[in-house]
């Protein structure tokens, strides 16, 4: 046996590693991987930093930071302690982030499929009725669903994913609309397989890809329209919230900024992370697209 | 031209039915009516008159009586009455129309020029150091809060230098006019334009970045660099023009989240347009101002996204209106 005749194969690499790979080489995308994990360990860590309740009082009100061991970050005009709010409110903004990602995705996947796969007047009512949701400006219909609805976390989350599910709507319709026609949707139709089965056991998992790469701006886009929900006073006050942290800090804007500027560069920093996430997940996922 | 026209409408009518129907279903999910607003304002009255003023009101009518009823007065502008303001809806709406445009059309001037040439700059230099610096601030703008942006802006700029004012349409009392008046106003605008435009600035950079490394690859361009065209005369005359079109595209989308981001910074900036409005008929329970808002923003948004049409037909010459 010669050694030109020998095959050597290596093990081909797992589809995850080889995303990974892809994934790895943009610096920006590991970097916002590293500042999640930064606002993931606030979030776990939360309960250590302040078991009771991160708005009771702490301290003195208005400590400027870096100044007292008790109130690393200083305190609030009501002497709440600041590093206890921003890791709270990292759960809250994490917790509203994913949950609200989750209900708009799910809406998005639902009228995306079902309009794509049929087609024909069911396409036609459904684009119709998106178009409506995309035409009101969402921060508006957001504002009118609070007020409806009340704005206890539980419904702020369920308004926010109401407000932000065309965009995977129309992204699903797309995938749909170029899978549908394909061999194996043909093959499956031809073994007996229902229309639900077509479309949520052989389609959709080949349409999910950048419907999950997009669910990291929706996340971004959730956290931020929390944040001026709850700027505005319009949030659950039960719950710690950088939004409201600064809408608070506002009377006190001109003598202790540091109020303010600690919870916006929390949140600048959280949505930083899931935006550059979403670039390199794209990048990662769709490697022929020319790098911008 | 004129076939155009008649098409978009055609097209458009089914979707402003349903913004229609949204709001009405909006109104009727929402806790007490207009009579419960009205016998409220009085101080309360006995069950007899509140079942007339029910009668008179169409309140006892079934539900789609009630939604044709709703859609006619729509259609005509009347958006009822606000028990808060004691006036029609649509005259309080009118009335805070201005500032809002005002923001608006500035905004989206500021974000669409300056990101596009931005985006040029960037491009033509493309993975320098110019580059990079400005890549990273549209990233870092772009994850910045527009409320956030605006007190820091406050903080540096009207605390820290005194330069501009902190809040206000003009200022009061204000004895100005003619062009003191026009200038002390765009003084009042300089923040608020700044904190609504620099998350778009930063989005149409990125867009105009890509679609200008994208053009400059074609074989028009490379033809135009053959015949001597180079410098700052290739980029504005053979490039720029096909690559805004992206950024167009983007504006007509971003118009309606343009007008939800006014709301918050219009009540960072104490400026008396519609998103203020917004934000008290939300404090106050003002309900048909609310749902009057949503429906008269919606129309805003499609009027500006037929002008955007237009003007990327303009800009497009393969693009037929027909």
């Amino acid at each position: 046996m010669s050694l030109i005749e020998a095959k050597i194969e290596a093990a081909p690499p797992s589809a995850w590693s080889e995303l990974w790979r892809r994934y790895r080489r943009n610096r920006a995308a590991v970097l916002g991987l590293v500042l999640l994990g930064l606002v993931l360990a606030m979030a776990a860590t939360a309960g250590l930093v302040e078991p009771e309740d991160p708005l009771r009082r702490a301290g003195e009100p208005l400590i400027p930071p870096f100044t007292s061991w008790a109130t690393p970050l200083g305190t609030d005009q009501l002497g709440r302690d600041i590093l206890a709010g921003i890791f709270h409110g990292a759960r809250t903004s994490l917790l509203i982030g994913i949950v609200s990602t989750v209900i708009a995705v799910s809406i998005g996947i639902l009228v995306g499929s079902v309009s794509g796969y049929f087609g024909g007047w069911i396409d036609d009512t459904l684009m119709r009725i998106t178009e409506a949701f995309q035409t009101i400006p969402n921060f508006v219909l957001l504002l009118a669903l609070v007020a409806i609805m009340g704005s206890s976390l539980q419904n702020m989350i369920i308004a926010i994913g109401i407000v932000s599910w065309t965009a995977p709507a129309r992204l699903v319709r797309a995938e749909f609309l170029s899978l549908r026609g394909r061999e194996f949707v043909e093959a499956a139709r031809n073994l007996g397989v229902g229309d639900a089965g077509i479309i949520f056991r052989e389609i959709l998992p080949n349409a999910l890809p950048p419907v999950i790469v997009f669910a990291s701006v929706i996340m971004a886009i959730s956290i931020l329209l929390e944040s001026a929900l709850a700027f505005l006073g319009l949030g659950d006050p039960n719950y710690a919230s950088w939004g409201n942290m600064i809408g608070m800090g506002r009377s006190v804007l001109r003598t202790d900024f540091y109020c303010v500027a600690i919870p916006g560069i929390a949140i600048i920093v959280t949505v930083l992370a899931f935006s550059l996430i979403g670039e390199g997940l794209n990048e990662a996922v769709n490697p022929r697209q020319k790098k911008s | 031209m004129l076939n155009y026209l008649l098409k978009r409408i055609v097209q458009v009518v089914p979707v402003v039915l349903i913004i229609m129907i949204g709001t009405f279903l909006l109104l009727k999910l929402a806790p007490g009516d207009t009579v419960d607003a009205l016998v409220g304002d009085m101080g309360g009255a006995d069950p007899q008159v509140i079942a007339r003023l029910r009668a008179e009101y169409g309140l006892d009518q079934p539900v789609w009586v009630q939604l044709l009823v709703y859609m006619k007065k729509l259609v005509q502008f009347d958006f009822g009455w606000s028990f808060v303001h004691e006036q029609p809806v649509a005259t309080v709406l009118m009335s805070r129309l201005g500032p809002t445009l005002l923001l608006m059309l500035s905004s989206l001037f500021f974000a669409v020029s300056i990101g596009s040439v931005l985006g040029m700059i960037a491009a033509r230099k493309a993975y320098s150091l110019t580059d990079n610096v400005i890549s990273t601030l549209g990233l870092i703008f772009y994850a910045t809060p527009s409320f956030f942006l605006g007190l820091m802006m406050i903080v540096l700029f009207s605390v820290k230098l005194g330069w501009l004012p902190v809040g206000g349409i003009q200022t009061i009392p204000s004895f100005y006019s003619g062009w003191d008046y026009v200038i002390d106003v765009a003084e009042h605008l300089i923040l608020p334009t700044a904190s609504l435009s620099l998350i778009y600035l930063a989005l149409y950079m990125r867009l105009m970045r890509t679609s200008v490394l994208e053009v400059a690859d074609l074989d028009y361009v490379r033809t135009a660099r053959a015949k001597g065209a180079g410098g700052a005369r290739l980029m504005i005359h053979h490039i720029a023009r096909n690559a805004l079109l992206p950024v167009i595209t983007l504006l007509g989308v971003q118009f309606s989240t343009i007008l939800g981001g006014s709301v918050v910074i219009e009540t960072v900036f104490a400026l008396p347009g519609l998103g203020q409005l917004a934000y008290q008929a939300v404090i106050q329970r003002d309900m048909n101002v609310l749902m009057g808002l949503v429906f008269l923003s919606s129309v805003l948004v499609i009027v500006v996204n037929f002008l955007i049409d237009l003007i990327y037909a303009s800009l497009d010459s393969r693009i037929e209106l027909s």
